[in-house]
């Protein structure tokens, strides 16, 4: 009964099909004609990638944007890692802990900023700790201009905060996929705990290492509302200055030509990545 | 021997510590965004903060009396039913045709669909926004919706993908051989056992929509959702006001993650591969 | 009436032929087993009966009706699921009464045929519980409940006994036999373990590579195997075989000892010899013993007959060492003889 029926399956994957080429293929086809579309030209032109590469801000937004992945994601992996052979070792209380650690993943990226609004705005817990152990005498504004480390630091930490959930998800049911015997064998032949880490764990957690960098990755390329809370237009991010196009200026072309950097860069991204973490044919489990 | 036992004494200690001071990293500015939160506008903006909250609503009072706030958290909540509803009807056969059946293009069904997943979605929105322009969907809940959606579908073909396949075919066919047509087999067998998952993806898709910023801030003007009305008063909104809209917007995504736990593994799990 | 009648049936994946030209009858209340290795086809053919499965070509047919394009529910038959399939979610009753009520059979009578079948089973204390509070043997005679309150005109059993473990498995064989017997329905059952197939069967069906080798009572298969394949699946230690050379009509000599036999035109011929079919004697094939195993009641007896191995079991008092040599005496009745080159019986 199962091959009797040809066309059921194509049936109930149409809707779902014809969801994606509307709402997906589509608009992702369209999104790149627009970027290559000008008012001022006829046909395809590179007009909106000069425009928006010629602004000071474009350079900037770049920079800000790949700074920002370098020194988040790392802090995250290993973070991740870490949380997750924790609670891989645990008996009592697992669930808990799990459910603590992963409450960041239902939390939105504009959530996320206010949280940490709250901690370094000028009258907010940071200063008043600060005031407590006699730093400072009366709050001082952290989050200007003059002090564009601090805004730095504050988004690095949100995001930090809210992100590393997603790797520990991933990361967790990675390792539930290796099989205990590995280790079993492993302690047999007097491997120590971080020889099983390195050589067991590591290895063998590779496909879910490579889902978890390129989903992060590529979600720090997009990082908006984390920023937007607590930097504003002091740290311009990418996709910060897409919404901007978009939006206050009404410029749909250049919006659409950092679009287009950042699915480049994304593209790039992965398959770096897919080259590095290279897993070989078999070892998927 | 002693020595060994006190060093796997400290590095017990060292391990309880480290997990007590990671959930402390978690909740803690938790915590401090509902201290702000359940304390009045003048305690806010005064200094020192303190530390426990006076349980002063206030706050929250004036969020939900600030205009257009609570349209926007009604447009919120509609748009994620209507997220929610879409992917899971149109999710749930995709995910039941891939764990079911081999047929010719599900490889690439397949792969279109890991697809989005590495892909900055809510970019989509740009483009689509003139289309929406075009037919009238612009500033709907239903076309924001729609745009929701494109993110949570995947996921939900991936999870109840990986439901349907926790069903032994065996239960199917059993029911078959019992005088049941597939209808009926699936009404009767297969829908009793996979329904908690399928809550727990729908939950998750109502999250996903909950949660999202950009495309909501790039294609509502005057029905904003939550999150693009508190985007786009950022820079004038009273710090109260920023606040309590960051509480109401993260404690139904706390309850769901909840809700939704025993799930989130088995479906990154099986997505991994 | 339920005769089933398998015509011409063929099944192909792709290009693997999982089913090769099947023709069978079935005869009506008669216990007919499927057995083969894994991969043989039997339980692809199973499938197709019960609607499962459908055939590349070839038609099904239960009595008069023609059954092969009608769906799993309209066909008449019920199913025992090699892992049961018991419903999760609904208690013992449930699961037994699940087809009763899928077919709209009112509740009273819908109770009677529940609570009867369970009784049938043994199985009326647990009609209150969930397959999950079920030990093996207890979710095989639900299975098995479920099937029969049905009351189908046949009952395909798909390795049911493979998940017990081995004490169950001869208990639970004895006690389907019986109630297969008292309910009337034609059976067809599915197994690679050839114990089973011989102590539940009226007839045995060998299958192999996707053919039916031989349908036959479960004695004339172990007595007159039609292949040497047969010959080599049925008994346990399996029959020995041999190869002998021709020297007169119907007189075939091997390590010097001479038999007689088939009066075919060929130069050499393959015969077999059961284990317990020859005696310790004077004369007769030499053998060296390689291994000797006491099972209890007799000797197995591992030897080297030329350069070919030889298995034997002999009298539990007979002193054999391990090295010995010693001359083996077949009883010339029971050799089976196959064609050398097409492996099927001469007689």
């Amino acid at each position: 009964m199962w091959n009797q029926a040809k066309k059921l399956p194509y049936l109930l994957i149409a809707p779902s099909a014809a969801f994606l080429m509307i709402f997906f293929l589509y608009p992702f086809a369209s999104v790149i004609t627009q970027a290559f579309e000008h008012s001022s030209t006829d046909g395809y032109s590179l007009t909106n990638f000069q425009e928006v590469f010629s602004h000071w801000k474009f350079s900037i937004s770049l920079e800000n944007t790949l700074l920002l992945t370098a020194a988040v994601v790392p802090i995250q992996l290993a973070l991740a890692l870490l949380m997750a052979t924790m609670v891989n070792s645990m008996r009592k209380g697992r669930d808990l802990i799990l459910y603590i650690w992963t409450i960041p993943l239902g939390i939105s990226d504009l959530a996320a900023g206010i949280i940490w609004l709250v901690i370094f705005e000028q009258t907010g817990f940071l200063n008043s700790l600060m005031l407590n152990l006699g730093l400072i005498e009366r709050p001082v504004a952290l989050l200007t201009y003059q002090n564009p480390m601090m805004i730095f630091v504050a988004i690095a930490l949100a995001e930090i905060w809210r992100a590393t959930a997603i790797m520990l998800v991933i990361l967790v049911a990675g390792i539930g996929l290796i099989p205990r015997e590995y280790y079993e064998a492993a302690s047999v032949f007097r491997a120590s705990k971080w020889q099983q880490f390195i050589r067991i764990t590591l290895p063998l957690l590779k496909p879910s290492l490579q889902t978890a960098l390129i989903l992060r990755v590529i979600l720090a390329f997009e990082v908006f509302a984390v920023v937007a809370a607590l930097g504003g237009t002091l740290f311009p991010v990418l996709m910060g200055e897409t919404y901007i196009y978009q939006f206050d200026l009404l410029n749909s072309g250049a919006a659409a030509a950092i679009a287009l950097v950042i699915l480049g860069l994304s593209i790039a991204f992965t398959l770096i990545v897919l080259r590095i973490l290279k897993v070989p044919k078999g070892v998927t489990m | 021997m002693t020595h060994s036992v006190a060093s796997g004494k400290s590095i017990r200690f060292l391990y309880i510590a480290s997990i007590v001071l990671l959930c402390a990293w978690v909740l803690g500015p938790l915590y401090l965004l509902a201290v702000n939160a359940l304390s009045s506008p003048d305690t806010i903006n005064q200094f020192p903060m303190n530390l426990i909250p006076e349980f002063d609503l206030e706050s929250l009072i004036f969020f939900a009396n600030f205009y257009g706030m609570l349209d926007a958290l009604i447009n919120s909540i509609t748009v994620a039913l209507f997220t929610m509803c879409f992917s899971i009807c149109l999710g749930a056969p995709a995910g039941y045709a891939l764990a079911r059946f081999d047929f010719v293009g599900k490889e690439l069904f397949r792969v279109i669909i890991l697809m989005t997943r590495a892909f900055p979605l809510p970019l989509l929105a740009l483009p689509l926004a003139v289309f929406f322009i075009e037919t009238g969907l612009d500033d709907t809940a239903f076309g924001l919706s729609l745009v929701h959606t494109t993110l949570a579908l995947p996921f939900a073909i991936l999870i109840t993908f990986s439901l349907f396949s926790g069903v032994p075919r065996e239960l199917e066919e059993a029911a078959w051989t019992l005088g049941c047509n597939r209808f009926a087999a699936f009404r009767f067998v297969i829908l009793p056992l996979i329904l908690p998952g399928i809550t727990a993806s729908a939950i998750f898709a109502f999250v996903i929509s909950w949660n999202e910023v950009f495309a909501s801030a790039v294609l509502t003007i005057q029905n904003r959702t939550l999150t693009a009305f508190l985007l786009q008063n950022l820079d004038t909104a009273p710090l109260h006001l920023k606040f309590a809209g960051g509480f109401i917007l993260v404690v139904p995504a706390i309850v769901f993650i909840f809700a939704v736990r025993k799930y989130l593994f088995a479906m990154w799990g099986i997505s991994n591969r | 009436m339920a005769i089933i009648e398998i015509k011409n049936i063929a099944k192909t994946f792709g290009t693997y032929e999982a089913l090769k030209d099947i023709n069978l009858t079935v005869e009506d209340q008669e216990f007919m087993v499927l057995l083969g290795a894994s991969g043989c086809g039997k339980t692809t053919l199973l499938r197709i009966i019960a609607g499962l499965e459908s055939p590349t070509q070839g038609e099904v047919w239960i009595g008069d009706r023609r059954i092969d394009h009608l769906p799993a529910r309209e066909r008449g038959i019920s199913m025992v699921f090699q892992n049961y399939a018991i419903f999760p979610h609904m208690t013992v009753a449930e699961n037994i009464g699940f087809g009763l009520k899928m077919s709209k059979i009112p509740a009273d009578e819908l109770k009677r045929r529940v609570e009867k079948n369970a009784e049938l089973m043994h199985i009326e204390h647990l009609l209150k519980r969930y397959s999950g509070e079920l030990s093996g043997g207890q979710r095989q005679r639900v299975a098995v409940a479920r099937a029969l309150a049905m009351e189908p005109d046949v009952i395909l059993m798909d390795e049911p006994l493979s998940n017990l473990d081995a004490l169950l498995r001869l208990e639970m064989r004895a006690e389907l036999k019986g109630v297969l017997q008292q309910s009337n329905t034609t059976a067809i059952y599915v197994t690679h373990d050839q114990v089973e197939a011989m102590s539940l069967a009226d007839r045995v069906s060998v299958m192999n590579a996707g053919e039916i080798v031989q349908a036959d009572k479960p004695m004339e298969l172990y007595r007159n195997p039609a292949t040497q394949f047969v010959a080599s699946f049925i008994g346990s230690p399996p029959m020995n075989f041999l190869i002998a050379s021709n020297t007169s009509n119907g007189f075939w000599v091997i390590e010097n000892e001479t038999l007689s036999g088939p009066s075919i035109a060929e130069q050499s011929i393959l015969l077999a010899i059961r284990p317990e079919d020859v005696r310790l004697s004077d004369s007769g094939l030499p053998a060296v013993v390689r291994l000797v195993e006491p099972l209890g009641p007799h000797l197995l007896v591992t030897t080297d007959v030329g350069s070919n191995q030889f298995r034997a079991i002999l009298d539990s008092d007979s002193q054999i060492q391990e090295g010995q040599k010693i001359f083996l005496k077949p009883n010339v009745e029971r050799i089976r003889w196959f064609h050398p080159e097409t492996y099927r019986a001469v007689f």
